[in-house]
């Protein structure tokens, strides 16, 4: 049943994929500039072109890229607000009551006065309002980011968020970014780095994590906590290692240990670099590299098959 | 002593180069404090070699569960949980408790536990060259690094002050958020490392603002500026036009990865290569401006 639609995607060579539909595919690497984006940007219009019908979910509304790429036409553009309290300070005794019980430290009471209150340290929790025994705690909404979505080369359904700056608070708008997921398309989502509260509210609810690293002592030292991430999260993994001179021996271990399956392997190819820094899709800009992207958007589809039969087994 | 100066060395994009610049440049300051403060992906400790002093346990916010023997499944957690991180059942989701404490506060049977964790370590140091060294490792998927950068950089003043140290240098995390901002505030200077490429340029215009927004001195490197001299060149320009110092464009080498897999840095690797003569250049500059503050 999980496979009751799967529209195919074909290589020069007539050789299919089957993807699922409704399928997250979260590409994220632990280490910043490892190429996450270069790997989503290519496997979405890869996909898309195949006659797929895909969106592109940048999470990483700090520094946001894949719009570079993707170049999409922005047909709306929505404010992503958090809640913050309002204190109504004809009815506050100053008990204390809201900044004690308030885990962030947003409010802080003083003698005498109404609390002091730091929006940009609130989660929006809403439990002052709860515990103020007068009801003077009301919201009101502050905005962190926004939202834009549109429609990107090779007809991909586009969504980011884009984070303000000097703003703290990036889960609340990647919480907001992936609530404008199409339920009938296959998401590919592309994650921030690091491997904190961001990564986990990107990927907590992915199908399976294409982990892109390169073969570095701090690539491979970052992957693995990434990793580490995932296999918390129980969620299936695929490996891309870009920029590949020679083996790197660490890494091809770590592969080994962990029983990693590697999707791809990009070899380091200045080419490649002078593309990318130009904002050029490599599969359209150096159509060698189509087979590769083939084979990655295989290996996704075969994995996930594979973590479908062993959850059902 | 309150003359400390700290430099926070950012990026914005990742990937850009940033660690192996800062394990350059502070080997070049002869007297230093380091702190890695990308604690959810700390890398500096790989060039630099600590001898670790002393262990810091990090604790985390607190989070949510639900001891089903007291509850009696009344739902007022799930009607004020803002994070949807209740289950029908009363299973709290730790990936979406965000540990407001809602739940926990307003419980009527007293049902729920609210414990908090070790969320890291914080690593006090002494590094190849004798000098302090502060890092900190979060572990995997826990909240609150804004909170363990403070901790890092609090660590990394409290030694410059008890060993009369006037520097710290400090390696930031990518990005622009709240591990960055907390990396960020109160520094003199910030360093950037950026990439000529057109997420280096776009992300450059945001973390600059950044710097802006927090008053500091702001300078900028270009890391493999020979692959595209021209964004090179747009990005030496941008800077200018937004009231930064140029610092200088490193090219491309490999011998800085090869410097990496051995644990060094270029300058010792390759003393007398074109990029570790660039970069006593780029040090040269930053003490300069270090001087004039």
């Amino acid at each position: 049943m999980f496979r009751a639609e799967v529209p195919q995607v074909r290589n020069g060579n007539g050789q299919g994929i089957i993807m699922s539909y409704c399928m997250n595919i979260a590409i994220a690497s632990g280490k910043g500039g490892t190429g996450k984006t270069t790997v989503a940007v290519n496997l979405a219009h890869f996909l898309a072109t195949s006659g797929q019908s895909v969106q592109y979910i940048d999470c990483d509304v700090e520094e946001p890229n894949g719009h570079l790429f993707l170049k999409p036409v922005m047909e709306s553009q929505i404010p992503a607000a958090v809640m913050v309290p309002r204190i109504a300070e004809e009815k506050c005794t100053f008990c204390g009551e809201c900044s004690a019980k308030c885990q962030y430290n947003a409010l802080v009471s003083l003698p005498g006065i109404p609390p002091l209150v730091f929006p940009g340290l609130c989660h929006g929790c809403g439990l002052c309002i709860h515990v103020c025994p007068e009801g003077a705690i009301s919201e009101d909404t502050r905005e962190i980011g926004r939202v834009e979505q549109g429609i990107g080369a090779g007809n991909i359904a586009f969504v980011h968020g884009i984070l303000n700056v000097g703003e703290a608070m990036a889960v609340p708008l990647i919480r907001q970014v992936k609530a404008c997921s199409l339920e009938s398309h296959i998401r590919i989502i592309d994650a921030p780095p690091g491997t904190a509260c961001p990564l986990v509210a990107t990927i907590g609810d992915a199908d399976i994590v294409v982990m892109v690293t390169e073969p570095t002592p701090f690539g491979l030292h970052d992957l693995s906590i990434a990793v580490a991430v995932a296999e918390k999260l129980e969620i299936p993994l695929g490996l891309v290692i870009n920029r590949e001179r020679d083996l790197f021996s660490p890494l091809e271990e770590f592969i080994r240990d962990h029983k990693m399956k590697v999707l791809a392997r990009i070899p380091e190819d200045r080419k490649i670099a002078e593309r990318y820094s130009k904002g050029e899709i490599i599969v359209e800009a150096l159509p060698e590299y189509k087979e590769l992207f083939f084979d990655l958007a295989k290996g996704v589809g075969e994995t996930f098959g594979e973590a479908v039969i062993g959850g059902i087994a | 002593m309150n003359n400390i100066r700290e430099v926070v060395v950012v990026s914005g994009k990742g990937g850009t180069g940033k660690t192996s610049v800062v394990g350059s440049l502070v080997s070049l300051f002869p007297a230093r404090v380091a702190a890695d403060c990308d604690v959810d992906a700390a890398n500096l400790h790989m060039i630099l070699v600590p001898e670790v002093i002393e262990e810091k346990e990090f604790m985390g916010g607190s989070k949510a569960s639900i001891d089903l023997s007291r509850c009696t499944k009344c739902g007022t957690c799930r009607e004020v949980c803002r994070f949807s991180a209740i289950s029908e059942e009363f299973v709290v989701d730790h990936r979406s408790c965000e540990g407001c404490g809602a739940c926990y506060v307003l419980c009527p049977a007293g049902a729920v536990d609210f414990p908090s964790s070790r969320a890291g370590t914080c690593y006090l140091c002494k590094d190849k060259s004798a000098n302090p060294f502060v890092y900190a490792e979060l572990l995997p998927g826990e909240e609150n690094s804004g909170k363990l950068v403070a901790m890092v950089r609090n660590e990394a003043r409290v030694l410059a002050e008890q060993k009369n140290i006037p520097l710290v240098i400090i390696d930031g995390p990518p990005g622009i958020g709240c591990p960055v901002i907390s990396s960020m505030t109160g520094t003199h200077v910030a360093v950037i490392v950026t990439e000529p490429t057109i997420s280096g340029l776009h992300d450059l215009d945001r973390i600059i603002d950044l710097a802006r927004f927090f008053k500091c001195t702001t300078g900028v490197i270009v890391n493999k500026g020979d692959v595209n001299p021209d964004y090179c060149k747009r990005i030496e320009e941008r800077c200018l036009a937004k009231g930064g110092i140029f610092l200088g464009a490193i090219p491309y080498d490999p011998k800085v990865t090869e410097a990496q897999i051995q644990a060094t840095t270029i300058l010792d690797s390759a003393p007398d290569s074109e990029t570790s003569y660039i970069i006593r250049t780029i040090h040269n500059k930053l003490s300069t401006i270090l001087e004039e503050l």
